[in-house]
């Protein structure tokens, strides 16, 4: 079997056993590329039924227009029932990160939204499809993660995981992350959606966009005001230029920027993956903070 | 290299160990930086992080560190996993730590482990580590293992140190159950031997440790024979698809083929082999499929799907060796859940074999397991389980403990078999046989591959040679007891016996010692035609007898054995 087939089969068998070992599973749902391998990954898992739990989307009301526009569309095609789920007082205060800083914002928008929302649905395991090659502290994350009643996870107390036999056994009060992409790297992931030919947002694709470089990180004109809403920075029509290029993961817009590509096809990209000398979330301002930011913040409950 | 190529790559997990400082973190950070699987952003980041704390060179085990506990303390105490890839596989490694208080981690990572490779520090030789972490590779049945002698550069690339290695490291493992093992000399630091072959070493060899990774036959390893099928999830999307979703766990299985569900012992025949790709004729081992049965016939999840006649043992208590993972010792009269495949059920300790002292191998007598500690134990199940020697089976033959108050995954076990009693063993009777047991007949003549499925060993003739008195029934019925113990079938032929018997009306002229021999030679193929593995002893001084009996053989069945010892000491 080749490697795609032998991972597939890995994360199949992963989301069976949450599905026969929980009472209430939920699949998060952030638009992104991984988000599409993991439903893709579902559906096969339960053929010719359907994926016997609903999508949750956590959504900070940051995302591109093209990330609704998909996510409604797919979501309807595929015939999924999806929660979409925001911290509506912190968005309604006006949650950025110019106000709040990158970390609190996240805090209030991704985490406090998600640990709400999870047990407003009393959903005892949440389906995740961050990997462990993304990120540092994400490498020793299992593939079952146990999260106490506040969404935290204590990276030095984790289940030692053996076989492909999970231990699903947790108290009331607790819940368990679930990655089944642990083991995918970020050019699996695109080989495999070039192999099934799963649809994406469009946004992955380089295209000549106009842009403002700020400090290394190109954002779309078209969101400078997302991005810099009090006008602090400073930028004007004057800095807008033409650029190739593509989101190479996707976020938020103010914390999400470009990268410079051409890559305007599948191959393209996978080439690109191949070729890239720079990591993947490295225009993910989330994670640059402090070495240990994102451990931090998985600490607190985020994914 | 063409690394978009992903229609014929392979994957290969396997996990890496040595003791602290002996350059695994480099060793991985080495592979990972060779094969470009490190970004400029993180080098750039351990280039600083070298650069303050005033090392000379890059230091690339910096990129290995992964929580901020670690980095504080400078170790890793987790399991971490790593990825890279070439154009030929892709790669997942375990990194384990090494210390003794770790055998927890190194059985977690080695679990899933196609490879193993253990470091050795050049300058300080075989330590009982690295003696500790063979054990643990041998318990954990990984198909290869791989001991790099790290650190060359510091003895000044010396042949001799590597080969005393060599040999002393093989002694050693000649006491446990590992049949591949490669020795490879190499430089983490500089990469040596690594990715690229060594201008230091001429006097070696062999391959790159890269080279082996990506060329090393995992798929023979695989158990292709016994058709196990333990039912994941039943699906039920309307009232006219009634399915059962799992993991071919092993063997293949072909559409319009019969099977039979355990523990009802319904038989059915496969209608279809559904995925989402479309229907299959024939699924095998290492596939997620979903089944549908031509009979209705009730199954759930926890039951197991297999051949007729190809069944698994099915009993309430076995042996098994666990290594206990748990901060809170073993509880004699507590009681436990039990994972094994797609079933849980609750469980307790009937029995306690001894425990095994992982430095010096020894068994020792004790009535509790403490965390990190190994050993034989019986268990008792509330239900019966359908397992498979671990040896044959990882799939069934594996197990996980659960604490029911505390939820932790407090054992890690692989099944031996049954609970054998002292009647079970008694000369006469099959000892446990190490595939399939519960193997059925159904119709026609017995062949030899219906014995070697069986037995899980293929029938053969040890022929010993050798004059009167060399020793040779001796070796022989050392080695047949042996085989025995490992549940092989065998059977005895010997000179002196058959001389009452079978052959009382010979003489001892040339021309009788030859018909000796062919009616011999018959008689032992007629054993190796019913699976076993005969030891003979004759001292048959003519090759052409002996060729005879070879010819008889198919090839690759019969083995000389010559005992060659002084005709005086025979005296
Ligand atoms: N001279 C030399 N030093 C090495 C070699 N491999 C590792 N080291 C050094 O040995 C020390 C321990 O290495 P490290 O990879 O952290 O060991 P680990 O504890 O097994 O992960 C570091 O100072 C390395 O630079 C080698 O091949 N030659």
């Amino acid at each position: 079997m080749t490697h795609l087939k032998q991972l597939e089969q890995e994360s199949i068998h992963v989301i069976r056993e949450v599905v026969a070992e929980f009472k209430n599973p939920v699949m998060l749902y952030s638009v992104g590329k991984d988000s599409a391998v993991m439903i893709r990954l579902a559906q096969k898992a339960f053929h010719p039924g359907k994926f016997p739990f609903p999508l949750m989307h956590i959504d900070t009301g940051y995302k591109f227009p093209e990330m609704y526009e998909f996510r409604d569309r797919f979501v309807e095609e595929i015939g999924a029932r999806l929660y979409v789920e925001r911290n509506e007082p912190a968005i309604a205060k006006g949650a950025h990160p110019s106000v709040l800083g990158n970390d609190k914002c996240c805090q209030q928008l991704k985490t406090k939204a998600l640990l709400d929302h999870l047990n407003k649905h009393e959903f005892d395991a949440a389906f995740g499809g961050a990997r462990r090659d993304e990120e540092k502290s994400r490498a020793k994350e299992r593939f079952f993660s146990v999260r106490d009643e506040f969404g935290q996870w204590d990276p030095k107390n984790q289940r030692p995981e053996l076989w492909n036999l999970y231990n699903a056994n947790i108290d009331e009060r607790e819940s368990v992350r679930i990655f089944p992409l642990s083991n995918w790297t970020e050019l699996d992931v695109w080989q495999y959606i070039k192999l099934e030919d799963i649809p994406l947002v469009p946004l992955y694709y380089a295209q000549p966009r106009k842009v403002i470089e700020m400090n290394g990180i190109i954002v779309p004109c078209e969101f400078l005001e997302t991005v810099d809403p009090a006008g602090k920075l400073g930028f004007t029509e004057d800095d807008i230029q033409e650029v190739d290029c593509r989101f190479r993961s996707l976020g938020c817009i103010p914390c999400t920027g470009a990268v410079k590509s051409s890559a305007r096809t599948i191959d393209d990209i996978i080439q690109e993956v191949v070729d890239a000398r720079r990591s993947e979330r490295e225009n993910r301002i989330i994670d640059l903070t402090s070495d240990s930011s994102m451990e931090q913040k998985k600490r607190e409950g985020y994914f | 290299m063409d690394m978009t190529n992903y229609e014929n790559k392979s994957l290969l997990r396997f996990t890496t160990t040595g003791s602290v400082d002996d350059g695994k973190s480099t060793l991985i950070g080495r592979l990972l930086y060779e094969t470009n699987c490190i970004f400029e952003d993180q080098y750039a980041a351990v280039e600083k992080t070298s650069q303050q704390r005033g090392n000379e060179r890059v230091d690339l085990a910096l990129l290995l560190d992964g929580l901020a506990a670690e980095r504080e303390q400078g170790i890793t105490i987790d399991v971490a996993y790593r990825y890279f890839t070439t154009d030929k596989r892709k790669f997942i490694i375990a990194d384990t730590p090494g210390h003794e208080q770790y055998t927890r981690n190194m059985v977690t990572g080695a679990s899933n482990s196609e490879l193993a490779i253990i470091l050795i520090d050049a300058r300080h030789g075989v330590l009982t580590q690295s003696k500790r972490h063979g054990f643990l590779i041998s318990l954990l049945q990984i198909p290869h293992l791989v001991v790099a002698v790290n650190k060359m550069d510091l003895v000044d690339y010396d042949e001799e140190v590597f080969n005393r290695i060599v040999q002393e490291y093989r002694e050693f493992s000649q006491k446990l159950d590992i049949h591949d093992i490669t020795f490879i000399p190499v430089s983490a630091l500089d990469g040596d031997n690594v990715t690229t072959r060594s201008a230091n070493m001429p006097w070696y060899d062999g391959h790159t440790l890269l080279h082996m990774l990506e060329n090393v036959h995992v798929d023979a390893d695989k158990n292709y024979v016994d058709f196990r099928f333990p039912v994941q999830y039943v699906s039920r999307p309307n009232l006219n698809f009634r399915g059962f979703a799992g993991n071919v766990v092993s063997g293949t299985i072909k559409v319009g083929e019969e099977i039979a569900a355990l523990p009802s012992g319904r038989t059915s025949k496969i209608k279809s082999i559904v995925t989402f790709d479309g229907e299959l004729t024939e699924a095998v081992a290492g596939q997620a499929v979903t089944l549908t049965l031509e009979d209705e016939i009730d199954i759930s999840r926890g039951d197991m799907i297999v051949r007729k006649n190809n069944l698994p043992q099915v009993a309430n208590e076995f042996d098994a060796n666990i290594c206990w993972m748990d901060e809170e010792p073993m509880d004699r009269r507590g009681h436990y859940l039990i994972k094994h495949t797609t079933q849980k059920t609750k469980a307790f300790i009937s029995g306690i074999n001894y425990k095994i002292d992982v430095n010096t191998l020894h068994r020792e007598d004790t009535d509790t397991f403490g965390l990190n500690e190994i050993g034989r134990v019986s268990i008792r199940t509330a239900t019966p389980l359908f397992f498979d020697n671990y040896k044959t089976n990882h799939g069934t033959g594996s197990f996980i403990l659960i604490d029911p108050v505390t939820n932790h995954t407090v054992a890690a076990g692989m099944i031996r078999g049954k609970v054998q009693t002292v009647q079970d063993v008694t000369p006469g009777k099959r000892a446990e046989a190490t595939r399939s047991s519960n193997v059925k007949w159904e119709e026609g003549l017995l062949t030899r591959s219906d014995w070697a499925k069986r037995n899980g060993h293929e029938g053969a003739i040890l022929w010993f040679t050798g004059l009167s008195g060399s020793g040779k029934s001796t070796v022989a019925r050392k080695v047949a007891g042996l085989l025995f113990e490992r549940g092989c079938q065998v059977a005895m032929l010997d000179g002196d016996n058959v001389r009452h018997g079978l052959c009382g009306d010979l003489e001892f002229t040339d021309r009788d010692r030859s018909e000796n021999i062919r009616r011999v030679g018959e008689a032992a193929k007629l054993f190796f035609e019913q699976g076993n593995i005969v030891a003979c002893t004759f001292i048959s001084p003519f090759q052409s007898d002996r060729d005879f009996v070879r010819g008889i053989m198919p090839e690759g069945h019969f083995f000389e054995v010559h005992i060659k010892c002084d005709i005086d000491v025979c005296k």
